[in-house]
């Protein structure tokens, strides 16, 4: 991997962060390279959507820095973001319930000017699924649908990187292998992807590398394969 | 301690029959309803041509004791899970019938109604949109409304009441009136173009009137991240400013676009109408239309639901939400501005209408289910139609004319409080 010539698509560094008074994150630090898929597990209550939405500017970054290939973008707010190739799913709540399909995507393109039919096209060639009820309103969809759609609006800008909030949540297996395949696909197109998840096996089953947060602090990181292999991480969050 | 079944009085006592009924008052509501429909429709029949002002109330007391209570102890348990959908079917099929027997026999009261209840439509659309936006209640639409009749009136005119009664003051240097040829009637309405200039103008200040409040008010608010309690407290004091003003500027008599008389013609089923009420329907459902094309023909539109979805999912796709608040204020404002000012056209200008009209507003605005422009429309027409109807029938005295609205109110806030096309939570 051509670590040292390229910056990170994204690069936390020492992130501070926190609701009020009250900080969640005390310092983490984490990193994407091109072509990456990185896992952030740990326990309930880590911290690890609290970084998503830091990395996202929806929550003040209080020190530390976050960099965009190589851009400091610390406190962006989200139209800044997207425009410099971000894009997040957040884990509910992440489809527009009374806009049609096509109208989510829509909003996903928001910022963008042109080229939305051809790029609505390349997301339904990912998502057949969603390709032929491009007319129907997301409130109806089962819920494996809606995380599709998520996901497909998330990828209507192209971006760099794509941060996704816990993906597989209250999906049935069937489903959480589905959208994990669709993961590895973009990301095979060429999307960094900084995945949060409370499935650690199936998320490191098909990450590269994943860090391991607790109590808001990084505790371990490492390529995939060591950390399933670790002690440490089958004890404490494979159930092994 | 008895062992055997049959010492169990089967009939059961008033504590007991009081306390069953308390259980199941979303039954009791629901039945209710559908009595009216039988007794609303034998009291237009036998009523419609005398009118309502003799109508027997005391005959539905009978049936209700007779038929609801003893449906409720019996079969409470098993309607109480369907006691909404029935109940709200039930207020359907009375307004149903209402619309029919007004057809029927109250057309004036209907016309009328149809005409404040596009009037009613086009402010409570702010309210609905200023509330999926914002989440927050705006008590000084009615308020606003009232203003873009005086601005127009001010524009329409150059002047604002003097400190002598009816000697106004030249305040603008202009005057709508002076235009060539503006103060010559169009068609068969009473007034000129100078009075469509003055609404042009008076939609543009609210707009912008409107934007600097939300600025000046809301905004601050906002980025403090206040409770929606703060907010409607603020727009109601905002709400008190405005009627002050009003009457600061233009005193408390009431006043008129034209003093001329108003034409009259008579549509097919001997519908009376005048022709300034044509062009009041008119104009409501062309910018009700221009309306549905925005929200789902156009990308301001589209974002504009998409944040009274979820303002969260707005941001994170990148939309500027602020803008999009912006918008929604702009649109508002033009909507009241020009209901204000064809308010002014059908009735007369004072400064307390637009308090008063709060209520009607806000029961459309709920009655179609707050946030659903849609709703909007059909919870006006509704609203208008009962309220003009319950008078030109004689069923209430037409000092009480705006609490009909309050009666609607309070029976859908009971039946179903998402209103007709409100989104379930």
């Amino acid at each position: 991997m051509p670590e040292d010539t390229q910056p990170p698509l994204i690069e936390a560094t020492d992130v501070v962060t926190g609701y009020g008074e009250v900080d969640i994150l005390h310092g983490v630090s984490v990193k994407v390279h091109a072509g990456e898929i990185v896992a952030v597990i740990g326990p309930n209550g880590a911290g690890k959507s609290t970084l998503l939405r830091a990395l996202f500017g929806l929550l003040p970054v209080k020190s530390g820095q976050v960099a965009l290939g190589g851009e400091i973008v610390s406190n962006f707010a989200p139209d800044k973001l997207v425009t410099r190739g971000l894009s997040y799913v957040p884990q509910v709540d992440n489809v527009f319930p009374s806009l049609t399909i096509m109208e989510n995507l829509e909003m996903g393109a928001f910022v963008r000017a042109n080229g939305f039919d051809a790029r609505a096209e390349q997301v339904f060639t990912l998502f057949p699924d969603l390709a032929g009820r491009r007319g129907e309103v997301a409130g109806r969809l089962s819920g494996g649908q809606r995380q599709m759609l998520a996901l497909a609006r998330a990828l209507m800008l192209d971006p760099q990187v794509l941060l996704l909030d816990e993906p597989s949540a209250s999906l049935s297996p069937k489903m959480v292998g589905m959208i994990f395949d669709r993961i590895k696909v973009i990301n095979e197109a060429g999307t960094g992807i900084l995945l949060v998840e409370q499935n650690a096996r199936q998320a490191l089953a098909i990450c590269h590398r994943a860090y391991v947060l607790a109590n808001g602090e990084n505790r371990l990181e490492g390529p995939a394969q060591t950390l399933l292999e670790s002690d440490e991480v089958g004890k404490l969050y494979l159930g092994a | 301690m008895t062992t055997t079944a049959e010492t169990t009085p089967i009939r059961p006592g008033l504590t007991e029959t009081l306390r069953g009924l308390r259980n199941h008052g979303d039954v009791v509501l629901a039945l209710i309803l559908w009595m009216l429909v039988p007794f609303q429709a034998a009291a237009w029949l036998i009523y419609g041509e005398a009118g309502a002002s003799d109508l027997k109330w005391e005959a539905l007391s009978l049936p209700l004791l007779a038929v609801v209570v003893p449906l409720t102890l019996r079969y409470g348990d098993a309607i109480r899970p369907n006691a909404e959908s029935i109940a709200s079917l039930g207020l359907a099929a009375n307004m149903a019938v209402f619309t029919v027997g007004a057809f029927a026999w109250e057309r004036d009261g209907l016309v009328t109604g149809v005409v404040s209840g596009s009037l009613f439509a086009l402010g409570a659309i702010g309210i609905t949109l200023i509330y999926g936006i914002l989440k927050f209640g705006h008590f000084a639409h009615g308020d606003s409304m009232m203003l873009s009749a005086y601005l127009a009136f001010m524009f329409l005119t150059g002047s604002i009441a003097g400190e002598a009664q009816n000697h106004d003051v030249q305040i603008l240097p202009f005057n709508t009136r002076d235009l060539p040829g503006a103060a010559d009637d169009i068609w068969r309405f009473s007034f000129g173009y100078s009075l469509l200039v003055a609404m042009g103008l008076t939609a543009l200040v609210m707009a912008v009137l409107l934007i600097g409040l939300d600025r000046a008010v809301y905004g601050p608010l906002r980025r403090r991240g206040s409770g929606i309690v703060t907010y409607s407290i603020a727009s109601l004091g905002l709400a008190l400013v405005i009627r002050s003003l009003m009457l600061i500027f233009w005193g408390s008599d009431p006043r008129f676009y034209s003093p001329g008389i108003r034409r009259s013609t008579e549509l097919p089923f001997q519908i009376h109408i005048l022709y300034d009420q044509i062009f009041i329907l008119g104009m409501a459902f062309a910018m009700m239309a221009a309306l549905y094309l925005l929200l789902y023909r156009t990308k301001l539109g589209k974002s504009m639901r998409a944040m009274s979805d979820n303002a969260d999912l707005s941001r994170i796709c990148g939309i500027n939400t602020e803008r999009t608040v912006m918008w929604t204020w702009a649109i508002s404002g033009a909507f009241v501005a020009i209901a204000g000012v064809m308010l002014g056209l059908q009735t007369q200008l004072r400064p307390e209408l637009g308090f008063i009209i709060l209520l009607p507003l806000f029961a459309s605005a709920i009655l179609g289910g707050v946030g659903s422009p849609q709703g909007a429309l059909v919870g006006g027409l509704l609203i208008g139609i009962v309220q003009e109807t319950s008078v030109t029938s004689g069923l209430v005295d037409p000092g009480y004319k705006f609490s009909v609205a309050a009666i609607v109110l309070i029976v859908i806030l009971l039946v179903r409080p998402r209103g007709l096309f409100g989104r379930s939570q």
